[in-house]
């Protein structure tokens, strides 16, 4: 290979470590999440660790809008919820129609991406705030059409026996562990579209519009066009997620994409290491894991703990309730401790630890771009 | 030499500031164009209207022989226009060979599924690409920076990576908005020297903003002056420093310059 491209591949994978050693780690991590229902044979853990991962593909696609892009969009529960009404229209009773579960991935990614791009179309010309408002107004919009369009959705019950997946003659049912399988395999696939996409003209192009939008349409990108692809492509993984989501479950309702569920998925990727796939996907499993695991298991101790020592408080309190308390105050320690993340892209870190000096110089050109922006 | 850009009564309205009031040029292929002017003068605006970030309120632009008003910034540089900025716009996280790689943009053919299955197509692009943007870093002289981060780059080379930058988007005219700012004089002749030599090897025609006298009067062909946003004088260098009206705007005007009223613009 010549020296030149040598050069260039050592520049767009910026990678801490040595080659050797992040490949064998990633191998290690493969073969770990394979194996991990072997070795842990409790169903109800199986099935968390299925659903985390359909948290995993979620937190992946909103990196691609707010890690690489650098655009706010605090409504990305929406495009889940299209996604798992979409299989819930089109893979149940509810109309007759039965579409395979393997043909609906596809046809939902691209349903929530058509979604991505209306809601992307008229608002991605606004910066900043402006776009995170109009995207929570539309991640607040989409389950309240969901749940007063009751003639098809059924309303607040939602629509149930949600056709399960088949593969030939074998019937997923309730049985977690193909789930997890297939939301392994979902991840990899993502994982290498994603990383493709990153190093690619496009990807480049975001985290040029990331730096700086105006030098980045200065230099021949279109940044409209660039805008909505990035949200087109994190809404389309978010429509998938919804239909393994709800296939699992066999029931879609609105409540499960409130802004609380957008919340959750941010801090997933602000906390795990925004714009850093195995960041990402570490922030999305310890927090999915937390609520779904620890705070149960904490709660029980809680109980336990109370019921032996009759001490009433410890007898009540339930940590699963006061789950949004604790991420609060993650987030907050994270943003004082770490606001890198918990594994930080070798990019973002040397950005949030500059040395005062550029930190000064960067927010007089913040400055500059508002003053411009708000006199062009 | 035919004209490369036309520039007709371009005018600029800002609320009730004319930032640039009916401003006519005509920059010949191959020529290196300067343009002064005092402090808020408009020449920078007139850049960001040439270059589509702010479309003008009236008048009409001709670029190679087509009107490029109403085009977005991207299609502008996609034409062959490209440009740097007077407070540097570098992407400031990405490496200096990265943003010569975002220069190239327009250059570059996309196709997700390509890129998504690595397609020999795909890769070749790719190469190619990061080749040429090595080359241009070698010819600013940053070819051993080129995995620097931007923001790590001393004042001078961002400048120079800037030009790179520019140059990768391979324009027919690069507009270079203050290029010497904040160079000492030795970097200033270094740039001086360059500009020649992109004119003469690239075949650049060059719309240079400058407010170093000795950089703009020794590379510049024609020299115009704003002020106040109007054109007040276009000529060749050494008639530009003797014209009276330029010094006035410069220094003021003294009791002499009322005598002055009458001169016609563009005495020159």
């Amino acid at each position: 290979m010549s020296e030149p491209a040598a050069v260039a591949k050592a520049t767009m994978f910026p990678r801490f470590g040595s080659d050797l050693k992040s490949k064998a780690l990633l191998g290690a991590v493969i073969v770990l999440a394979i194996l991990y229902p072997i070795l842990d044979s409790n169903a109800s853990h199986v099935s968390s660790a299925a659903d985390a991962g359909v948290f995993v593909l979620l937190a992946l696609g909103l990196n691609i809008v707010v890690g690489y892009a650098g655009l706010l969009d605090l409504g990305y529960a929406a495009f889940f919820a299209i996604g798992s009404y979409a299989y819930g229209f089109l893979a149940s009773p509810r109309f007759g129609i039965h579409l395979a579960f393997w043909l609906m991935l596809p046809i939902a990614g691209i349903i929530a991406a058509i979604f991505g791009i209306i809601l992307g179309a008229p608002t991605l010309r606004l910066r900043g705030d402006y776009l995170a408002i109009v995207t929570l107004g539309f991640g607040e919009i989409v389950p309240v059409i969901f749940l007063n369009a009751d003639k098809y959705t059924n309303g607040p019950n939602g629509i149930n026996a949600l056709d399960p997946p088949v593969v030939g003659s074998y019937n997923f049912g309730h049985n977690p562990l193909p789930y997890y399988f297939v939301v392994l395999f979902l991840i990899a696939l993502i994982v290498i579209i994603i990383r493709r996409l990153r190093d690619s003209p496009l990807g480049r192009a975001w985290m040029a519009i990331r730096e700086d939008e105006v030098a980045a349409a200065a230099m021949g990108i279109d940044t409209v066009k660039t805008k909505l692809f990035a949200f087109a492509i994190g809404a389309s993984f978010s429509g998938i997620g919804g239909v393994v989501y709800s296939s699992k479950l066999g029931l879609v309702t609105p409540d499960n994409f409130r802004f609380s569920t957008s919340a959750f998925i941010l801090s997933m990727v602000v906390l795990g290491g925004m714009g850093n796939i195995p960041g990402v996907i570490l922030g999305a499993v310890i927090l999915f894991e937390l609520q779904s695991l620890i705070l149960t298991q904490m709660t029980i101790w809680s109980h336990q703990l109370g019921a032996f020592t009759h001490i009433g408080f410890l007898d009540q309190l339930d940590f699963v309730n006061l789950k949004f308390l604790l991420y609060g105050l993650a987030l907050v320690l994270m943003m004082l401790f770490r606001p890198e993340g918990l594994l930080p892209s070798a990019r973002r870190r040397m950005e949030l630890h500059a040395t005062p000096e550029v930190a000064a110089s960067e927010s007089q050109e913040l400055y500059d771009v508002s003053t411009e922006a708000q006199s062009a | 030499m035919s004209a490369l850009l036309e520039a007709k009564q371009i005018v600029k309205q800002f609320g009730g500031l004319r930032a640039v009031n009916d401003v006519s040029l005509t920059i010949e292929h191959g020529q290196v164009f300067g343009l002064i002017g005092p402090n808020g003068a408009g020449k920078t605006t007139f850049f960001n209207v040439i270059t589509g970030l702010f479309p003008p309120t009236s008048g009409e632009l001709l670029f190679d022989g087509r009107s490029i008003i109403g085009l977005k910034p991207h299609q502008i540089v996609d034409r062959g226009i490209a440009r740097t900025f007077q407070n540097i716009r570098l992407f400031a996280n990405m490496s200096a060979l990265e943003n010569v790689l975002v220069g190239q943009h327009v250059r570059l053919r996309f196709n997700p599924v390509e890129a998504v299955l690595k397609l020999p197509a795909f890769v070749h692009q790719e190469q190619r690409a990061a080749e040429r943007a090595l080359d241009l870093l070698s010819l600013v002289g940053l070819r051993g920076k080129a995995d620097e981060l931007a923001r790590n780059l001393p004042y001078g080379d961002q400048r120079r990576l800037e030009i790179a930058r520019a140059l990768a988007t391979d324009p027919k005219m690069l507009l270079l908005d203050e290029p010497t700012a904040g160079m000492n004089p030795q970097e200033s002749r270094e740039l001086t020297d360059f500009i020649r030599h992109l004119r003469h090897e690239l075949d650049l025609t060059v719309l240079l903003i400058e407010h170093d006298m000795k950089v703009v009067m020794g590379v510049s062909d024609v020299v115009a002056v704003l002020d106040y946003g109007e054109k007040i004088a276009e000529g060749p260098p050494a008639a530009i420093q003797s014209n009276e009206r330029v010094i006035e705007a410069y220094l003021g005007r003294g009791i002499e310059g009322l005598m002055l009223e009458d001169e016609t613009p563009g005495a020159a």
